[in-house]
């Protein structure tokens, strides 16, 4: 059971941990800038662009994260794109995750009343404040919910790149079973680590909905 | 075009201005995927050569044989998926303590764990001779722990009265269960569930890692076993098993919208229908 402490373990376990929250924290961000670009076209008055949205969240939430990252790993240099493990793993990881974030957006902004924007336009407000004063707050709130379960699964998700050369927990685990020590004893270890991990982030939102919320 | 939370219904001026901005959207697009068209054509990917293992009936067998394998794993985990779940979500709803707490912990446990880390653990500890069975009960004990908590907010959104009424009729715990609470509940949660069982079909891909021969690991092979001038045909094996996959998890969703339509005319059996 103390496998993390014998030899340099503890330093291969703890780098392991740390690429895990880079990854994930970084292709968190790219699927948050990604996901609302995406719902903005799909929201957008503009044929072409809701055309574009669609195809692409549904092409990219209907392919496998495995073959999301083997595509990225083995079909970017047959095209003279040469990019580190970690841009791979986070392009891969950030496309996917991304068309998840935009269609939580998309259905937040659609559960706001119409109502409500109409009575903002009456009372005379600018179409930059009906947004920001009226909608995306309401939205906001409610999107916060289904937004932490997608942030949750990420690092749970990110495992993945360990099998594509990012060295993260996963492929801790691989050299450490490689090493011969109780598969068991190393699971434990891996799982505490992500327990860790969900629970953190599991954490940031609920205190994020306590901060948003109206009234109580 | 139907009025949106967002902007008012254009007048005939902001039409104009949204054509323009349609033409532009579609001059970029088009730019773009021109630009991944040319990238991939000089660089050879479009050479008859790196499609030429496709013409042979033996590839096309085996990527017929991957993708049996990929359902396979499939049926087998939605199945297991299924009734692992209704076994959680029962003793989450149990009365008794001592087999509550139990399941809560066990689905928070597999939810939180990732799926990949525990196959390979199966995968290293037990079955190393029969990856698909790491496969199929990592995919099993993950998804069947989503799939209780499915059911159980199911459950749980029934409206109160229904089991109050049932219990001041007499009927007993399993009674209400089986004959009010579960018949209303499967409606509601029909969508949620066959969105995860579509998440269940994306994750055999995960069988790839273990050396399962699904669809993914049939691509690889077939990639690694041509060589052509512009090196293994990778580009095209994705370009021929992504729309299979995709394919798939779309013929999955439309029987979850399928589904939930026919929910919904029953539900609203009794009131007139709105023209």
């Amino acid at each position: 059971m103390g496998i993390p402490f014998e030899g340099n373990n503890l330093s291969l376990f703890w780098h392991g941990f740390v690429q895990t929250v880079l990854l994930s924290g970084a292709s968190a961000l790219l699927a948050l800038v990604l996901g609302t670009l995406l719902a903005a076209c799909r929201v957008s008055p503009v044929p072409v662009l809701r055309a574009f949205g669609t195809g692409w969240v549904g092409v990219f939430r209907n392919t496998p994260l495995t073959l999301l990252f083997f595509a990225v790993t083995f079909g970017l240099p047959r095209v003279d794109v040469h990019l580190s493990a970690f841009v791979c793993a986070m392009l891969a990881l950030g496309c996917y995750t991304g068309s998840f974030v935009c269609e939580v957006l998309r259905a937040g902004i659609n559960t706001v009343p119409i109502g409500q924007a109409e009575a903002a336009r009456s009372l005379g407000m600018t179409f930059g404040q009906t947004l920001t004063l009226v909608v995306l707050p309401q939205a906001g709130r409610a999107v916060l919910g289904p937004l932490s379960s997608v942030f949750i699964a990420l690092p749970r998700n990110s495992a993945i790149a360990g099998a594509f050369n990012v060295a993260e927990l996963y492929s801790v685990q691989q050299t450490l079973s490689e090493q011969g020590y109780a598969i068991f004893a190393i699971f434990f270890w891996i799982a505490l680590a992500y327990l860790c991990i969900s629970a953190t982030v599991g954490l940031l939102f609920r205190g994020l909905e306590r901060r948003l919320a109206v009234g109580a | 075009m139907q009025a949106s939370v967002l902007y008012e219904v254009p007048g005939p001026r902001t039409r104009r201005r949204y054509q323009l901005f349609g033409v532009l959207a579609a001059a970029v697009l088009a730019g773009l995927g021109w630009y991944v068209y040319d990238a991939l054509a000089s660089n050879g990917q479009f050479d008859p050569a790196m499609w030429a293992p496709f013409e042979y009936t033996t590839v096309q067998q085996r990527i017929l044989d991957g993708v049996r394998d990929t359902l396979t794993a499939f049926g087998l985990a939605a199945l297991f998926s299924l009734l692992w779940g209704a076994l959680l979500a029962t003793g989450r709803l149990s009365d008794h303590r001592w087999l509550r707490w139990p399941a809560t912990a066990l689905i928070e446990f597999f939810r939180a764990m990732s799926l990949l880390v525990m196959i390979f653990a199966l995968y290293q500890a037990v079955f190393s001779a029969q990856p698909m069975y790491a496969l199929v009960l990592g995919l099993t004990l993950y998804n069947g722990a989503v799939q209780a908590e499915i059911i159980r907010s199911g459950i749980q959104a029934v409206p109160r009265g229904q089991h109050e009424a049932a219990y001041a009729l007499g009927l007993r715990k399993s009674q209400v269960m089986l004959t009010i609470l579960l018949p209303q509940a499967v409606r509601s949660m029909l969508p949620a569930m066959i969105g995860q069982l579509v998440v269940t079909l994306k994750d055999t891909s995960l069988g790839f890692l273990i050396t399962y021969t699904e669809l993914l690991y049939i691509g690889k092979l077939i990639a690694n076993n041509t060589s052509t001038p512009h090196g293994y045909p990778y580009i095209p094996v994705i370009m021929v098993i992504a729309p299979i996959y995709i394919l798939l998890c779309l013929a999955l969703t439309a029987l979850a919208r399928w589904i939930e339509s026919r929910g919904r005319r029953g539900s609203n059996r009794r009131t007139p229908a709105a023209a």
